[in-house]
């Protein structure tokens, strides 16, 4: 954590340099530390700093920062509200801390198997993106020439970021967490709005305030462990015990939610969109949207059968639905990610509020599978865009001739999102499996439906890609080579975890569920299950190997494809009755008409904001 | 278990063409007499394939090749999965797999009329696939497994429990079999709007494939319906073979009868009867349990 102050004054020719060896150091110790934690037989530790007074004012100082730099630029841009919920979420932790109010004398950190899968994640996925942001900022400012360069600032957030992210894993004492996580969210309100555009600050000042208001729920619940139960520790949380703790865990499951960008609280990720770059994107979606979902997972054991995890459980599905069909009617590549980003979170919280040991499961694989998935097709995405200067899936139309490398990339990675035998398909079907034995019927249905226009906003996309047009050039590939650095590991990530899963099951998810659950949990999927799902992915590989084969010794007539008038060679054009060449398009399906982002936005906050205000005024009035 | 697998799956391997093709030509002979007509012979459908066998194949590009084979490939090991005993939901995810492949083909030829079929044809996928996933949730709610050699051993038919699913299951049969009201995609009869859609630019041995394909889907289809019958008890498997027999001349039988529709319409009308009658019953099962 300390290689990131480091990186903060580097001057422009050195910085690749730092950021690849500053990364992978950070890389290798994150990955060195989940190994022996994954190895050593007892992995649950937990440590008690004696000398914690200096780095609790740090943190004192560091909250006392955040709240005067959002209150700045709330006074600069005129957006006076963030100031409110900033001095509501801070003043009061402060107030406790400062007179000595806080429970004392608890373990600060806890590192187990699950922090260690998700520092694992966090290190190696969080650390790629920032190693291909090194290379894309200095393209995207060759773009962009309007924007003034302060890439050395955003790549120092990206940074602070990944710290925060780290420190916040790691953390067992609530006030820690508390603190990491408002980190967060004013990096990220600083990351949107590095362009300074009107519209990007219109942006962050909407993440800054719906996260902040996660924060005054965090901080709401912070204060009712400590003030009210004597608790000050996550862990003391979970193992419940008093009635009363269901309290704080609603507030935090509400921050988890405005974190992870559940329905009402989505409009934040799409707005981080029009961030400047993909990395600022995809590290919205591949790991910062995991905190609020690695919050959920940690408290579900306690929402077992309790209102708040079903009605966490019918925030998760509702969104997974209604994001997936809004994901159909948008054609930018970045918006298709962004909602079909949102639609697996809510899926993720739907498995972890269930609260059983197979949602659990479900839930950590699919963390798993989808920042892998998600921050790979994120990257492509963003490559293209500086290749052919659009990200509009339209555009796309046959990548597969124009740039063959990024396409075969690209379909590995859309292939890992939504097709049968690799990982986010197998968690889905553990979380079917969850959702049946928890008897959550409306769940299931949620799922199915979700399921169908998953499939269809993917397979589109990916038809796109692998349209062949005739007479069509490739492209200058100018990917630079620090963008593959981080494009290859994830690519191969991806295939080997296809056949990795049994092996993280028992080794990484297993113990998870152990530590969680406190007994002995069966395996989720059987044996011959896998057998078959190894099967299938070696056939997968298989197939364009054995139709090689088969079409040796077999002479195929090339020609042109069918449009019902004369091809006139490119696939693009075609000679009419009267003899005049006209132009051809095929668009893909958007039925905007009748789920469009204009009809089903609005009336899907509304339910979804519904249902959050029934779930806090019935769980904290409750216990009122 | 594992030996009865494999032998199960190879004669799946070898009879579901034959009795697909069969089928199919039943069908026609069905809908020929429906009509007044003659119709052609029931083995007709073999030297439809037999001849495009024998024909040479013209290709658009060297992909859709490799799609179709996948496709023909998927669909072969989804059936050996289901015929073998195999687990009800990794057969619907494989069949969707397979699905995918064949909509890939005709994407990549980039003609008009393929990718508007392939088009639909997603969108008839969007249609179903709650309905196939559903069923096997079905099934596990009323034996308590996904594993098709244990639905087999039940002590009572499925139906009884199940029968909102079944009702459902062969709605959506509708789609799955490319039978009128809903074949958008593409269509066994000559008078479509969009030449022959999904499959306009396929030819010889790869239009071949995609028959024999559709062959082993036919008869996988029928094996689950087949399975809202079957017990432990060796007669209710007469039964199972009478309710796909009637099944499938019902599906004929409303192929004839009604115009092809609107694709929002088949959206809203499927799933409006999934949620309604397989919904319900799921509701009332889960009250039950």
């Amino acid at each position: 954590m300390a290689a990131l102050i480091f990186i903060l004054k580097e001057a422009s020719p050195l910085r690749s340099a730092v950021i690849m060896l500053g990364g992978f150091t950070i890389m290798a110790s994150a990955i060195y530390v989940a190994v022996n934690v994954l190895i050593s037989g007892d992995p649950s530790q937990f440590v008690y700093l004696e000398h914690t007074h200096i780095s609790d004012t740090i943190a004192v100082c560091g909250e006392v920062f955040l709240m005067l730099l959002v209150c700045f630029l709330s006074i600069k841009y005129k957006k006076y509200y963030a100031i409110i919920f900033s001095l509501a979420g801070t003043i009061p932790v402060l107030w406790m801390d400062l007179t000595g109010r806080a429970v004392e004398g608890n373990a600060h950190v806890r590192i187990d198997t699950f922090a260690a899968v998700m520092y694992l994640i966090v290190g190696v996925v969080g650390i790629l993106i920032c190693i291909y942001a090194s290379g894309y900022m200095k393209d995207y400012h060759h773009h962009h020439t309007d924007v003034q360069d302060r890439s050395n600032y955003f790549i120092a957030l990206m940074f602070v970021f990944l710290g925060a992210m780290f420190g916040l894993i790691s953390s067992d004492s609530l006030s820690w967490i508390y603190f990491f996580w408002e980190i967060t969210s004013v990096c990220s309100f600083l990351m949107i709005g590095y362009t300074r555009t009107q519209e990007a600050v219109n942006n962050s000042f909407r993440a800054l305030w719906m996260n902040l208001l996660g924060g005054c729920g965090f901080a709401a619940g912070l204060m009712i462990c400590n003030l009210g139960l004597g608790i000050s520790n996550l862990s003391q949380v979970t193992e419940g015990g008093n009635e009363l703790v269901i309290v704080p865990v609603t507030l935090f499951a509400f921050a988890a939610l405005t974190k992870s960008a559940q329905f009402p609280f989505s409009r934040w990720l799409l707005g981080a969109m029009v961030a400047p770059t993909p990395s600022s994107a995809l590290l919205h979606s591949a790991t910062m949207v995991k905190i609020g979902v690695y919050m959920l997972i940690r408290l579900s054991p306690i929402m077992y059968g309790t209102l708040t995890g079903v009605m966490i459980t019918v925030i998760g599905g509702f969104t997974f639905f209604t994001a997936s069909l809004l994901a159909i009617t948008v054609s930018d590549g970045k918006k298709v990610l962004a909602y079909s980003t949102i639609s697996n979170l809510g899926l993720i919280t739907a498995c972890a509020g269930t609260g059983t040991p197979e949602g659990v499961w479900a839930a950590v694989m699919l963390v798993l599978f989808h920042a892998v998935s998600k921050s790979l097709l994120f990257q492509t995405v963003g490559d293209i865009e500086n290749c052919m200067h659009s990200r509009d899936i339209e555009d796309m139309h046959g990548l597969i001739i124009k740039l063959p490398r990024l396409a075969f990339i690209m379909i590995i990675g859309i292939c890992g999102m939504f097709l049968a035998p690799f990982g986010m398909l197998v968690s889905k079907w553990a979380a079917l499996k969850s959702f049946v034995d928890s008897g959550s019927v409306w769940l299931v249905l949620f799922l199915v439906f979700g399921s169908g226009s998953t499939l269809f906003y993917w397979a589109k996309w990916l038809g796109k890609i692998c349209t062949v047009i005739h007479q069509s050039f490739e492209l200058e590939d100018i990917t630079p080579r620090s963008e593959m650095v981080s494009i290859f590991p994830l690519t191969s990530l991806i295939i080997i975890m296809c056949f990795a899963f049994p092996w993280m099951s028992g080794n990484m998810i297993q113990p998870i569920l152990d530590e969680a659950f406190h007994t002995n949990i069966p395996d989720v999927i059987g044996g011959s299950d896998v057998i078959i799902m190894m099967i299938m992915v070696a056939m997968v590989f298989m197939i364009p190997i054995g139709s090689r084969f088969l079409s040796i010794g077999k002479k195929s007539k090339m020609t042109m494809s069918y449009v019902a008038g004369v091809n006139a060679g490119d696939d693009r054009h075609y000679i009419d009755s009267f003899g005049k060449e006209r132009a051809l398009y095929m668009s893909n399906w958007y039925m905007r008409d009748f789920f469009g982002e204009d009809k089903l936005l609005s009336p899907c906050v509304w339910v979804a904001a519904v249902l959050v205000a029934v779930m806090l005024i019935v769980v904290v009035g409750g216990a009122i | 278990m594992e030996i009865n697998f494999i032998i199960k799956a190879v004669l799946y391997l070898v009879l579901a063409p034959l009795l697909g093709g069969l089928l199919s030509g039943t069908d026609r002979l069905f809908a020929a007499r429906m009509q007044g007509r003659q119709g052609p012979p029931i083995i007709q459908p073999f030297y439809d394939v037999n001849k495009l066998l024998h024909k040479q194949t013209t290709v658009v590009n060297s992909i859709q090749v490799l799609f179709v084979t996948g496709y023909l490939i998927m669909t072969v090991f989804t059936g050996c999965l289901f015929f073998g005993g195999g687990d009800m939901l990794l057969v619907f995810f494989a069949l969707s797999m397979s699905e995918v492949l064949m909509v890939m083909a005709a994407f990549s030829t980039n003609g008009p009329y393929s990718i508007m079929g392939a088009q639909r044809e997603l969108l008839q996928m969007m249609c179903y696939e709650p309905m196939t996933l559903l069923v096997a949730i079905g099934f596990y709610y009323a034996q308590g497994s996904f594993m098709v050699s244990d639905l087999v051993k039940a002590e009572t038919p499925a139906i009884i429990q199940l029968p909102g699913f079944f009702i459902g299951f062969v709605f959506i049969l509708i789609i799955k079999l490319r039978k009128s009201p809903f074949d958008l995609s593409t269509s066994h009869h000559m008078h479509q709007e969009m030449v022959k859609g999904l499959t306009t630019d396929l030819s010889g041995n790869n239009l071949a494939f995609v028959e024999i394909a559709e062959w082993y889907d036919t008869i996988l289809m029928m094996g689950i319906v087949g399975m809202f019958f079957i017990t432990a008890n060796p007669i209710s498997r007469i039964w199972a073979l009478i309710a796909v027999i009637v099944v499938f001349f019902i599906e004929t039988l409303i192929d004839n009868i009604f115009p092809r529709v609107k694709y929002i319409t088949m959206l809203k009308v499927t799933w409006a009867v999934i949620l309604v009658f397989a919904g319900t019953n799921l509701l009332i099962l889960n009250v039950l349990k």
